[in-house]
């Protein structure tokens, strides 16, 4: 696994928001769908994905399947603090700007 | 021994070295995207104590708070190194630092340019594999199960 496959699977913007969904811990595909404007075998394709790119894993829990992100997975945390990092500078900026103008 | 690479990110921003470091750090919640909490409630206040050794925490609406890390180095208004205490499933951990270096430099009495760095990321797994370790260690749930077993039999 790269990074540049991690990067290239969180690059959709849906595929980012299902990875988001399991920040605060496992999920089943339906509860993921639950909380998207999206279908649940949409959901399912873009975990395959996420998978595949190595940021998820999955576990049978009785019945159904859920997805958790992988904690092994450290190409999943660096993507995800680069991006934050950037958000958050950029927001940094913002702020300083506006109180900058408002002078 | 797993090496990852930091994070590094840099900005440029029309304010004065000062200012830079103050909005950065007393500022914090006026910035800091709210999407990005560990908290379940909305984040209220995003709080840094200022002296080495403070902390870095984020209140909720609801009152709970969510510890980040703590303050490393703390040099107004060049340079602040904060420790990020999240694990890679996002869990405040004590016995996990990573470090967060970010310098603000002048370039002009306007302008300052600000770096950031987070490195040491693969302490994250490091730290994921002691825990695992110490659970699979005889005095991890072995133990636990051994004592439990010879209760239940007693």
């Amino acid at each position: 696994m790269t990074y540049q496959a991690a990067f290239l699977a969180l690059a959709d913007p849906t595929r980012r928001q299902v990875f988001e969904q399991l920040r605060h811990g496992p999920k089943a595909v339906g509860v993921i769908a639950a909380q998207m404007p999206v279908s649940r075998p949409a959901v399912s394709q873009h975990l395959g994905v996420l998978k595949k790119a190595g940021l998820v894993a999955d576990r049978a829990e009785g019945t159904r399947r859920v997805y958790y992100i992988d904690p092994q997975g450290l190409a999943s945390i660096r993507i995800w603090l680069d991006q934050f990092w950037g958000d958050a500078l950029t927001a940094f900026k913002a702020e300083l700007d506006k109180e900058g103008s408002g002078k | 021994m797993i090496s990852i690479a930091p994070v590094r990110k840099q900005v440029t921003v029309a304010a004065s070295q000062q200012q830079a470091f103050a909005l950065f750090t007393e500022g914090m919640s006026r910035w800091w995207p709210a999407t990005h909490s560990t908290l379940k409630s909305p984040l209220k206040q995003y709080v840094v104590e200022p002296r080495v050794g403070g902390r870095w925490y984020a209140v909720a609406e609801d009152g709970s708070t969510g510890q980040t890390g703590y303050v490393i180095e703390w040099q107004p208004p060049q340079r602040l190194v904060l420790a990020w205490q999240l694990s890679a499933d996002w869990q405040f951990d004590p016995e996990l630092v990573t470090e967060v270096d970010i310098r603000f430099i002048a370039e002009s009495d306007s302008s300052t340019r600000v770096e950031l760095e987070h490195r040491n990321l693969q302490r994250m797994g490091e730290r994921a594999a002691q825990i695992r370790g110490m659970v699979d260690a005889p005095g991890g749930w072995t133990a636990v199960l051994e004592s439990f077993k010879k209760c239940a039999t007693a």
